[in-house]
């Protein structure tokens, strides 16, 4: 057991697969020799060598391509999507080849691919640097889409996601890269793809969240408890598929909800939530639920992006509009 | 201006059937030329009835090869058994001579999912649609054999149309960057569906290209089956001993349309078409094998029945393919469907029953 960063764990959870098993590859601009942007892959080349912790061309849609081709033929490649918002290049060979291969070969030929992607604004980054685009995947047919909020589960759920036998999307917040820390077992552990956990107990309304919304969620129930509103807290970590039955038995207590994610509303997931409780726990409802997210407009130039981002504060005010509906 | 000279077409045979490379004369055995041609005539009868089907309604919408059958055969005879092919929709006469079964290919055209299953033990991916998106793949299909240290080799195919997309240039950059044992075999047919070369590209050849990669490019004449199958040999070859990847640039025509929902007329002339039967792929072989002995008219006639009668039968074949299976929908999206595929087939499967 050690003390982590989430990227520290992420780093643990490549090391312990690369050690694990020859088939797994790490790739992507900049991962090896300078141990890529955000420090990911720290030490690996060093540890593994060239041949597997390779530097790529700059090129999303080659480093997307040629690891579905390995994917195909036997290996197990994880690849590092320098920022989400970097991504649209491979969008295509995401969408045609690596969620597809399966289906048009009846399962002969698979694709067992990683694509680590950092995320999400907030941290004063570039143009571009600080989207949170999870929908757009999870709308597609055929790969799974994650989003750990803590080390433990960064590294267990890397780890799944690794040997999964399909496409997996890891999304990494990097605005909780350095931000949170907690306890991570060494060696190999998995969380389990599709499983939410609750963050929270609560009696009066659930918050549902993921990622780098889950210290806001933390922080609007404790502002809630001041006003002596129970929060009940579910991190998803799972965005495709959605745990639907912790989502069911908590508003089905509750009987009142409030999503909060990063991305744009319109086409949002928050949407596809609200159909899982329409479908499971409609006429438990007591108020509409509310949604926090982004306003359908691009994630801005630093400068606004506070103004983009929800806040504990914005949150707080949906979980009174349904307390007192 | 430029590299367009250095990259003059190669031939072994020329449109008359002759050597004009003496030197191959002794690489040239009477199986082989014999292999060449039963599979050249056996993928031309399947094109054909492919077309057919296609007019009578009995498979969906088909992209015809027909023109570009030495191409094809050529470079997939030059395979071995362990390599693997990644073709386009075009492409069905080089899976066919790898060894895809005949019915598989009528059913891909039919609309059935099973088309796109390899036979087994082959590497063959399914047709590749978007186009070159499927020069990555293959470059790391490649990537790994490598890693592996296998002595393996991948073949991918795309047409000049191709060239065009950002696909290709990653493909051939990776594939070049890290060596891979690969070879992008380029069929140039001069038009992608009504768009000529001319206005797809200012380069006057496709060969050229692979010297802003580093690697061995060569254009040759796609309709002389010899050049075609040699020097993809010699590109495998390369490829199996670490030297990387190889651009070849096969130069052919192809008479139809770019499938039977394209109307050629609107964009070419149709007679001029016709008039590139002179350099027809078959008919050099034809005119080889009289000028040389290895005509035997009998034998001709009797692998023509023996076709006829394997494609009629693959049809029946496709034709008694049970009815595709619901389930399939559903069932091959993830290894193990998750909640939402398992509560939409079973809502889906009880709507069929009539139960909803």
């Amino acid at each position: 057991m050690q003390s982590l960063t989430l990227i520290q764990a992420i780093t643990d959870g490549m090391r312990t697969m690369l050690k694990e098993r020859d088939e797994v590859l790490v790739l992507g601009e900049d991962v090896g020799k300078n141990g890529g942007v955000f420090r990911a892959t720290e030490g690996l080349q060093e540890e593994f060598g060239e041949s597997r912790v390779i530097d790529t061309p700059l090129s999303e849609a080659g480093i997307i391509g040629s690891s579905i081709g390995m994917a195909m033929n036997g290996l197990l490649p994880i690849a590092e999507i320098q920022f989400m918002g970097f991504i649209y290049p491979a969008y295509e060979q995401i969408m045609t080849h690596a969620t597809r291969m399966r289906y048009r070969t009846l399962g002969a030929y698979t694709v067992p691919l990683v694509i680590r992607a950092p995320y999400g604004a907030g941290v004063r980054a570039p143009e571009i640097h600080s989207d949170s685009t999870e929908a757009l995947f999870t709308h597609m047919p055929g790969i799974k889409v994650v989003c750990p909020s803590t080390p433990y589960d960064a590294k267990g759920l890397l780890i799944s996601a690794i040997e999964d036998p399909d496409p997996v999307l890891f999304m990494e917040s990097l605005r909780l890269y350095r931000s949170v820390r907690g306890e991570v077992p060494d060696g190999k552990y998995k969380v389990e793809i599709g499983k939410g956990v609750k963050r929270k107990e609560g009696d009066d309304i659930t918050l549902i969240g993921w990622g780098a919304m889950m210290p806001v969620l933390e922080k609007a129930a404790i502002e809630a408890e001041k006003k002596l509103i129970s929060c009940e807290i579910i991190d998803l970590r799972t965005l495709y598929p959605i745990d639907k039955d912790i989502i069911a038995e908590s508003v089905q207590k509750t009987g009142r909800c409030v999503i909060v994610h990063e991305a744009h509303a319109t086409g949002g997931l928050g949407n596809d939530i609200i159909s899982i409780i329409n479908d499971t726990s409609f006429l438990y409802m007591k108020a509409p639920i509310q949604r926090v997210t982004g306003a359908d407009v691009h994630v801005p130039f630093f400068a606004l992006e506070d103004h983009y981002l929800p806040t504990p504060h914005r949150v707080m005010e949906a979980i009174e509009k349904a307390i007192y509906f | 201006m430029g590299y367009e000279n250095d990259f003059p077409m190669q031939q072994i045979v020329d449109k008359d059937g002759y050597f004009v490379r003496e030197d191959y004369k002794n690489k040239i055995t009477r199986d082989l030329v014999l292999t060449f041609y039963r599979h050249l005539i056996r993928v031309r009868a399947f094109d054909r009835k492919a077309k057919n089907l296609q007019r009578q309604g009995r498979i969906g919408t088909y992209a015809m090869f027909e023109g570009q059958e030495a191409a094809q055969v050529g470079s997939a005879m030059a395979l071995k058994e362990n390599d693997w092919m990644f073709p386009t929709y075009r492409d069905h006469a080089a899976s066919i001579t790898f060894g895809h079964s005949l019915p598989t290919i009528f059913a891909f055209w039919k609309g059935r999912v099973e088309g796109g299953v390899p036979p087994k033990g082959k590497q063959i991916v399914p047709p590749s649609v978007p186009i070159a998106t499927q020069l990555p793949l293959a470059a790391g299909a490649a990537m790994a054999e490598k890693y592996k240290g296998t002595s393996n080799a991948v073949i991918c195919y795309f047409g000049d149309g191709a060239t065009s997309e950002g696909d290709f240039h990653e493909g051939m950059n990776f594939a070049s960057v890290f060596k891979a044992p690969v070879v992008f075999f380029n069929q140039n047919n001069s038009y992608a569906i009504s768009v000529p070369i001319e206005k797809q590209m200012n380069s006057k050849t496709i060969a050229q290209k692979s010297v802003a990669y580093a690697m061995p490019g060569i254009r040759i004449d796609g309709n002389d089956i010899f050049i075609v199958y040699f020097e993809t040999l010699n590109a495998l070859e390369r490829a199996r001993n670490g030297h990387g990847p190889t651009l070849i640039e096969a130069v052919t025509w192809r008479y139809g349309a770019h499938t039977t929902a394209d109307d050629p007329t609107k964009y070419r002339n149709q007679e001029e078409s016709e008039k590139r039967r002179e350099f027809d792929p078959i008919t050099r072989l034809e005119k080889f094998m009289k000028n040389y002995g290895y005509w035997d008219e009998e034998w001709v006639e009797q692998e023509t029945k023996l076709i006829d009668e394997e494609i009629n039968q693959a049809v029946v074949d496709m034709e008694s393919m049970p009815n595709p299976n619901v389930s399939d929908l559903f069932d091959h999206i993830f290894a193990e469907p998750t909640w939402t595929i398992k509560e939409q087939k079973d809502a889906y499967l009880t709507h069929l029953r009539g139960e909803a």
